[in-house]
């Protein structure tokens, strides 16, 4: 064979970093959506490699919901110094203050659905015309029919039956004032390709994702945290298991796994055996069949 | 497995929900065990919801809510499977509504198209669009899946038919690599797996030719075009100096010390430096991203294309191009558009519309200048200043482009410059 063919995960990367370059050349003021899970640190890693030797000339926007992981805002901060960007957060709970959105009640009430209004918020009072997300058409159905660049209207809604149609490699980011764009980078990555590169490159993760010792309770089929806005229900019992995460939303919805895996080849080859798909541990996946295009209608990342 | 050296595959497949493509790509998923558990379980339920016997494959790709409800697919959805040889995206598009549209996007990036026949049907007019649109936006490989072999007694005789048919219809098209495949999606016969219901037929199950074909020649690499996307000036210690454009390489290969030239100002210079994060390379090839530096300081800017001194494309003003139009809206007579090609953006005006194709019939209608949805036509344009265009049978990225009506800024077209 030839040797001027590139293998699958070189392509990936060389599309996600072309589409990076789009949204610079395109867009007056984008930002990444990073949320410390894994997909928003590849985004970031990805962006670096785009604009090299130039810093990422993006900030990051975390939409905090006050339910995080310690380890992700200590992941968070790190990586922000380390890249020398700006840091913006959009804080849920000063929206529930502001009396923007009303805590959600009952008994497994998230602040998930909350964000889509602190997001909203947050892209217009920071004037972002484009928000890099981590999003890939292989999590979810709603997501499988995602454009790399996904128009929003001037209410952050999403109309997936109306999408510009994407051709070749051309993007098209134009909009009116007060509409923004979702750029996907690494829409046609799957669960699997972004363990391999992860582990190519050896990309830092948080630890959470490795195997470790955590007190959980055993709820909607998966090890929720144990953290001190859990509600402990009838018959739950607290236990300390060897778990890690598949992903990273909320403390508070995002359930880990019994797992070994403590280094980047261990998951690696973990995932390549996972019998189930990766959001299936996250509770706010399993609200309806579709729980995420009515979220990502609404505005949803 | 040797995930190191796995390419990648593009391929679309086309046809209605009566064609069993949904099934098709459920099996290939299911069979390739690209479907997990909680996935299948979820589509068991369904499908016992409505009354099915066993498990329904065309579940897995339905989508979005309205697609569930209706049984229909409404937009173009992308699947991902790998096997040990290759990795795969499947551009899931829609026989009816807003068909053009939506196969032409799905067929733009594919090595591959998928064309499905129903065994009991033969070819029918949706075939002819469909091989038509593969033809047009150059698909290098077509396979023609003649499907349900299983309701017609898995026959030789209605296979060879069928294709005979294709082959006489399709003689008018320029294909470069097609094969027939006689399947049922549904049993899983020639699929994944060798049917045992036809030993008439000798070639590979349809999962093998796909992870076979030969897809290293389908990017061009001998016309070097490198479209900048935007210029890189870190101006900081180490890098005072650094000029870097950044860009993908849209075909052929680039050397250090190449001798090239930047269009459309024409100034030329010498390749002084390819660069990556990871260091710098001695040549790159499409489809690399990278940023290149020059020799000498010459005004570059995002829309310049820097290309080697002997093999240049044509700065054209007026050209002509096979235009699909995609809006609901006409196209209006001599408007001006925002045309995209490349990295370039300028005005642009439908000069002319020569003829109009009928995409089932092949027949040109030279009277009829008005541009609908959905249609194909030959026309020229012309653009305030000159683009540097190949044709597009000889290079998909210098030779596309698309329309943009500034009043929506909606893409209203896609053009394939001839």
């Amino acid at each position: 064979m030839s040797k001027y063919y590139l293998n699958y995960l070189d392509e990936l990367e060389s599309e996600a970093i072309y589409i990076l370059r789009e949204v610079y050349a395109q867009f007056q003021n984008p930002v990444i959506l990073f949320s410390g899970g894994k997909d928003s640190i590849l985004v970031t890693h990805l962006a670096k490699k785009a604009f090299y030797p130039c810093k990422i000339p993006f900030p990051l926007l975390h939409i905090d919901t006050g339910h995080n992981f310690p380890e992700t805002i200590q992941f968070r901060d790190n990586l922000v110094k380390n890249l020398g960007v700006q840091l913006l957060v959009g804080s849920v709970q000063e929206s529930i203050d502001a009396g923007r959105v009303a805590e959600e009640r009952g008994k497994h009430a998230t602040r998930n659905a909350l964000q889509i209004t602190t997001l909203l918020d947050a892209i217009e009072s920071n004037k972002i015309d484009c928000a890099i997300g981590g999003g890939r058409r292989d999590e979810e159905k709603a997501r499988a029919k995602e454009r790399f660049f996904s128009h929003r209207d001037d209410f952050g809604q999403w109309d997936p039956k109306n999408q510009r149609p994407e051709l070749w490699n051309i993007l098209n980011g134009k909009h009116f004032e007060g509409e923004h764009f979702r750029a996907f980078p690494i829409s046609n990555w799957t669960e699997m390709d972004v363990w391999n590169y992860i582990k190519r490159e050896q990309i830092e993760i948080p630890s959470l994702y490795k195997a470790h010792n955590r007190e959980v309770v055993w709820r909607s089929d998966s090890w929720i945290p144990v953290s001190e806005y859990l509600k402990l229900e009838e018959n739950e019992k607290i236990h300390t298991k060897k778990v890690r995460f598949r992903t990273l939303g909320d403390i508070t919805i995002t359930g880990g796994i019994e797992s070994d895996a403590d280094t980047l080849d261990k998951i690696v080859l973990e995932v390549a055996a996972m019998k189930q798909t990766e959001r299936g541990n996250r509770t706010d996946d399993k609200r309806s069949d579709t729980a995420m295009e009515d979220r990502k209608r609404e505005g949803y990342f | 497995m040797e995930i190191d050296k796995n390419q990648l595959l593009r391929f679309t497949t086309a046809g209605s929900v009566d064609d069993g493509k949904s099934t098709l790509i459920g099996r290939l998923l299911y069979d390739s065990k690209a479907i997990f558990e909680d996935q299948l379980e979820s589509v068991e339920n369904t499908s016992r919801k409505k009354g099915h016997e066993g498990i329904d494959l065309a579940l897995f790709t339905d989508g979005l809510r309205d697609e569930r409800e209706q049984g229909i697919t409404i937009d173009v959805a992308y699947r991902y499977f790998t096997t040990p040889k290759r990795k795969f995206i499947i551009a899931d598009t829609p026989g009816h509504i807003q068909y053009t549209r939506n196969m032409v996007t799905g067929a733009s990036t594919a090595n591959a198209a998928l064309i499905l026949i129903d065994a009991r049907h033969g070819v029918i007019e949706q075939t002819k669009r469909h091989a038509f649109i593969a033809s047009l936006l150059q698909i290098p490989h077509i396979i023609v899946c003649i499907n349900k072999m299983d309701l017609v007694d898995y026959s030789e005789e209605v296979y060879e038919n069928i294709v005979s048919q294709f082959e006489g219809f399709s003689s008018k098209l320029i294909v470069k690599d097609i094969q027939f495949l006689p399947i049922s999606a549904l049993n899983g016969d020639n699929v994944v797996n060798r049917s045992t219901n036809m030993d008439w037929y000798q070639g590979p199950p349809l999962l093998h030719a796909l992870e076979t074909m030969h897809i290293g020649s389908d990017i061009n690499k001998i016309d070097a075009r490198f479209p900048v996307q935007t210029v890189l000036r870190p101006q900081r210690e180490g890098f005072i100096d650094y000029r870097g454009y950044a860009g993908r390489v849209a075909s052929g290969i680039f050397r250090k010390g190449d001798e090239v030239v930047v269009m459309p100002s024409g100034f030329s210079s010498k390749i002084k430096s390819i660069d990556t994060m990871e260091g710098a390379m001695d040549e790159v090839f499409a489809p690399m991203s990278v940023s290149i530096t020059l020799e000498d300081d010459i005004d570059i800017s995002r829309g310049d294309m820097i290309v080697k001194q002997n093999n240049q494309p044509k700065a054209l003003q007026e050209f002509d191009a096979m235009l699909c139009w995609f809006n609901t809206s006409a196209a209006k007579p001599r408007a001006k558009y925002t045309i995209v090609h490349t990295s370039n953006e300028q005005k642009a005006m439908i000069k002319d519309v020569i003829y109009k194709i009928d995409v089932n019939t092949y027949a040109r209608q030279e009277e009829d200048n008005t541009l609908n949805m959905n249609d194909i036509a030959r026309i020229t344009i012309r653009t305030t200043r000159p683009l540097m265009v190949d044709e597009y049978r000889d290079n998909r990225i210098t030779g596309s482009f698309i329309l943009i009506e500034d009043s929506t800024h909606e893409t209203v077209a896609a053009g394939m410059i001839v």
